[in-house]
């Protein structure tokens, strides 16, 4: 995908989160969203997925803007795919349902296709024993499987993750990592915002660091996570690094 | 359902609470609480040198028939109406638009402010007369159900604002349209909260339709004072109309107890 983000900003009462950020990604896959709290990362995520609107500049996806306006803006989040750090399932529906939802009545599947999709893909997933349980009789991993299946459910032109594992414990993470792992395998484009360096590393082809509410650093992960140009970069993997 | 076995006929340990009772406590110890009930009544009317009328009484069965099946028809209707005024009232509260805002809290206020009795009577002597509308019934229908739909707007906007943010935040990610978010996120989840709550007001709205007989409604109430002026009597009248009353309020707690138990998930 091509991804540009031109001067964004945003502040939250007189809280300024992001300030001029600029990215130009003409050919990314995998773009991975690295910093520490409060740093902005997510508030970039969450434009992206037009969840919140800027205060001023722009963001073109594959050359073409999107417009901030209410309309126009539904009509994005209906064509990527979000995952949260948790609580995404609604917990008065079955994981199938969860995932029928969307497809029955936003994409206007019929209940018969809508039930095909998502058992193909909850099949994929290992989840077929589970498709009739509440997300309270899931595991945390299994939960976090069934919010990818919905966001890939729609055949989306881009996934992004908010945290998917921070929520998580480590084995459970490993899980929901590796599904992440083979969906970037099969060549879908996405952006993440993690705190795993380690997994960053593998699948991005671009890594960007945000502080203060600028990108600080961007480029592959060799170049920033190995070789980091600038001090704050270096300073945040020092501290990450330490323990 | 798996029968328990009999562990204790009088005590459950604070394990096992929540599970199923074996059926023999169960009638063991509701046979206790009708038994205080029972001593408790023939104390009391024991010591009360009553002339029991019940002879004179029986011959106006009609009338309580009839009130009873007014009351029924009344609160049925109320029940209905006061159910759509507290969705709009609590939409209208939630809306973005202030003016409607402070018209639904200016309503649930004052409403849930002032008797009722001063409102079945503002409503009839001064409201409906002004606009020359002389039917008691629907006067007395809409009044109860502006009364009743007050507090119920009050616990449906508790019931959608005990759902999540988060929740929110998922609808709009998928792409749900705000009418949508309600139909298919919120209330199922609201309903949930909202049940309890709203199985003591419809039994409250049912009681309350009693005070409708202050504006001549023919209700259960009024008929059973009618009885009681023509014949002299008050408890032959009174223990009727109570048991009146309690064949239309259990069935609906028993109903929403059921629902409860239906729409219960974990979270």
């Amino acid at each position: 995908m091509k991804l540009r983000a031109t001067d964004l900003c945003k502040s939250f009462g007189r809280q300024t989160v992001l300030r001029d950020v600029n990215l130009n990604l003409d050919q990314v896959h995998a773009l991975a969203l690295i910093g520490p709290s409060g740093g902005g990362k997510s508030t970039l995520l969450r434009i992206m997925a037009g969840l919140e609107k800027p205060d001023s500049g722009r963001l073109d996806l594959n050359d073409r803007e999107v417009i901030y306006r209410e309309k126009e803006l539904m009509a994005h989040r209906r064509s990527v795919g979000t995952v949260f750090q948790a609580f995404n399932l609604f917990p008065h529906l079955t994981a199938l349902q969860n995932i029928t939802l969307p497809l029955e009545k936003v994409h206007r599947y019929k209940p018969l296709e809508a039930r095909q999709v998502a058992e193909e893909i909850l099949e994929r997933f290992q989840l077929s024993e589970h498709c009739h349980k509440p997300p309270a009789q899931l595991s945390g991993g299994q939960r976090q499987r069934v919010a990818i299946a919905r966001a890939i459910s729609i055949k989306p032109k881009l996934l992004l993750f908010d945290e998917p594992t921070s929520a998580l414990d480590p084995e459970m993470t490993a899980e929901v990592l590796e599904v992440i792992e083979e969906l970037r395998k099969e060549g879908r484009d996405l952006v993440l915002v993690t705190h795993q360096m380690g997994f960053a590393h593998r699948i991005a082809d671009q890594i960007a660091l945000l502080s203060g509410g600028q990108i600080t650093e961007c480029g592959p992960p060799s170049q920033v996570l190995d070789n980091p140009v600038s001090d704050t970069t270096r300073e945040f993997l020092a501290k990450i690094l330490k323990y | 359902m798996t029968t328990r076995t009999v562990q204790s006929w009088f005590w459950v340990s604070p394990d096992d609470r929540g599970k199923p009772i074996a059926w023999q406590v169960l009638i063991l110890n509701w046979a206790f609480a009708f038994l205080l009930l029972a001593l408790i009544c023939f104390f009391s009317f024991s010591q009360l040198r009553y002339n029991w009328n019940w002879q004179t009484v029986g011959g106006y069965s009609g009338f309580f028939w009839r009130g009873w099946l007014n009351t029924l028809k009344i609160s049925s209707l109320a029940l209905i109406l006061s159910t759509l005024i507290g969705m709009v009232a609590a939409l209208a509260r939630r809306s973005g638009f202030l003016a409607l805002q402070a018209v639904s809290r200016l309503y649930v206020e004052l409403v849930r402010g002032t008797p009722l009795l001063v409102q079945i009577s503002f409503a009839f002597y001064v409201v409906a007369d002004a606009l020359h509308f002389q039917d008691r019934f629907t006067v007395g229908l809409f009044t109860l159900s502006l009364f009743s739909g007050a507090f119920i707007s009050e616990i449906i906007r508790g019931g959608i604002e005990s759902v999540g943010a988060s929740q929110l935040e998922s609808a709009r990610a998928i792409g749900l349209t705000r009418f949508q978010t309600y139909r298919y996120v919120i209330l199922p989840q609201a309903i949930r909260v909202i049940l309890p709550a709203l199985a003591g007001m419809f039994a409250n709205l049912i009681k309350d339709s009693s005070l409708l007989s202050v504006i001549s409604i023919e209700e259960f109430t009024w008929n059973a004072q009618q009885v009681s002026a023509l014949t002299y009597s008050n408890f032959e009248c009174y223990i009727p109309l109570a048991i009146g009353y309690l064949i239309l309020t259990l069935p609906i707690t028993l109903w929403t107890q059921w629902l409860e138990k239906r729409t219960r998930y974990e979270t």
